[in-house]
């Protein structure tokens, strides 16, 4: 396992060392002339008004939450997926199985649809 | 190569493969920038940058040096370390990614066997699936340290698009990886190097056209594309999350944006295009030639689909917010979830 990784760490040096190198050289040989119009947030030429971070709509949290919930169904798909040509000539009861899990998250699915969770207006 | 320790010789070859990976990447990604440019003003019935070298081939270097000696702002009100590190986190593990796409086949020289691919994990596909989400907290991070409105909310329009159809995404492979019985990608292709019925060759896009579908529109939306680019509205959010970024900070988040690209491409064409097999045709029995026609019909491929994401970015208008997240959530979702339950389905009748 350590020896298969070892490739991928060997990269991620290089790549590391490669985009540290390019912070460094823009950061040497770019001209260095700040001002107080230059160094104040974006707002399409008008002065800032009010506070960046104020507050933003409910809806981000409840999409961050359904994410969650389901990618971690997904996550559980990959194991099953892998020995699924396996274990089908034991029968059919790893494809019913599944089948009863898939069910059972399209339920949880539809209530969240029906509760209005995946409405974004 | 797993059991054996790592001899003088095998670090050699894999940095040369490393440097051959990162090296064609980074090329592929100036090519691009151009490319992008030059297809535009073709369909548009224009011409793009060509003044700079024939047919404007080097115009991705100046805009390179140009990058690197502009002056690199950091604005008083941002959070400064959360700020540095965000364009990191969009480039590195786009560049990391690549590592465990076989590009080829194996190569037989300094009397061992050479697979040309960086890693070839037993966890290749999870791994690839690790790295792309880490790409959101690059884009969020970014938007939020900047502390500035327009990049805030282009990091939270980017969060929430690319985690809606991460979901997507993650189900449809599920197919390829039922078929395949492995996440390890060599198994993936040696798969699909063989012929269905006889006539076809057994590319998963045949055994999975719907699979196929929503990989595609997903990995449309997970890199940030037309008509997907919602992030980056520019009549909108001004630039969404790098508006407050300049110089290579600014040209980092566009290099990763471009190698998640060429990253996707290559999957797609590993995934569901049979990878580098070249159809009808046994790279095995060819050697060296074999090798080369398998890298050959592997750029070919990835070319494709390269230009494929520029086609229709300027094709296809930009979606609302509403209709994307919509279509993520109402229509791929379930699709996705379809697509297990038959491919389960006509696996028990066929198997």
């Amino acid at each position: 396992m350590v020896a298969e990784m070892f490739p991928i760490l060997l990269l991620l040096v290089v790549v590391m060392a490669m985009v540290a190198g390019m912070f460094v050289m823009t950061h040497m040989l770019g001209p260095r002339r700040p001002g107080d119009i230059k160094l104040s947030p974006y707002e399409s030429g008008m002065e800032p008004v009010g506070e960046p971070r104020t507050r933003f709509s409910i809806r981000f949290y409840i999409i961050a939450m359904l994410f969650v919930l389901f990618d971690i169904e997904v996550v559980f798909f990959y194991p099953w997926a892998v020995v699924y040509k396996k274990l089908l000539s034991q029968g059919a009861f790893i494809l019913i199985e599944m089948l009863v899990f898939i069910g059972l998250l399209f339920v949880g699915y539809m209530y969240a649809w029906k509760r209005g969770a995946l409405e974004w207006e | 190569m797993a059991e054996a320790g790592y001899a003088f010789i095998d670090i050699a070859v894999l940095l040369v493969k490393i440097a051959l990976v990162l090296g064609v990447n980074l090329l592929l990604l100036a090519l691009m920038t151009l490319a992008e440019r030059r297809v535009a003003g073709f369909m548009q019935d224009r011409y793009g940058p060509n003044r700079v070298g024939p047919e404007g081939l080097f115009q991705p270097i100046a805009d390179g040096v140009k990058f690197l000696f502009k002056e690199d702002v950091i604005p008083s009100h941002v959070e400064k370390v959360l700020y540095i590190l965000a364009p990191s986190l969009v480039l590195a593990p786009a560049l990391l990614t690549f590592a465990v796409i076989p590009f080829g086949g194996t190569l037989s020289a300094f009397g061992r066997e050479i697979q040309l691919q960086i890693a070839n994990l037993n966890v290749g596909l999870l791994y690839i699936f690790a790295l792309a989400s880490l790409t959101v907290y690059g884009l969020v991070l970014g938007g939020w340290a900047s502390n500035s409105k327009y990049p805030l909310l282009g990091g939270l329009r980017s969060s929430a698009q690319m985690i809606s159809y991460e979901i997507s995404m993650g189900l449809s492979v599920i197919g390829v990886l039922m078929i395949a019985g492995s996440l390890r990608l060599n198994d993936v292709v040696a798969q699909q190097n063989t012929l269905l019925f006889g006539v076809l060759p057994n590319w998963n896009v045949f055994l999975q056209p719907l699979g196929f579908l929503i990989f595609l529109i997903a990995a449309f939306a997970e890199t940030n594309r037309l008509p997907f680019d919602l992030p980056e509205a520019e009549p909108e959010l001004v630039g969404g999350y790098h508006t407050e970024y300049s110089s290579m900070k600014f040209a980092m988040f566009f290099m990763g944006e471009y190698v998640a690209l060429i990253t996707s491409s290559a999957l797609i064409t590993t995934l569901y295009f049979g990878g580098w097999d070249f159809p009808y045709v046994d790279e095995s029995a060819l050697g060296v030639w074999g090798v080369v026609l398998s890298v050959l019909a592997f750029s070919v491929k990835t070319g494709f689909f390269l230009f494929l994401y520029l086609w229709v970015r300027w094709t296809l208008p930009r979606f609302r917010f509403d209709q994307l997240m919509n279509l993520g959530w109402k229509v791929m979702l379930p699709l996705a979830l379809l697509n297990v339950v038959l491919t389960g389905i006509v696996m028990y009748w066929v198997v």
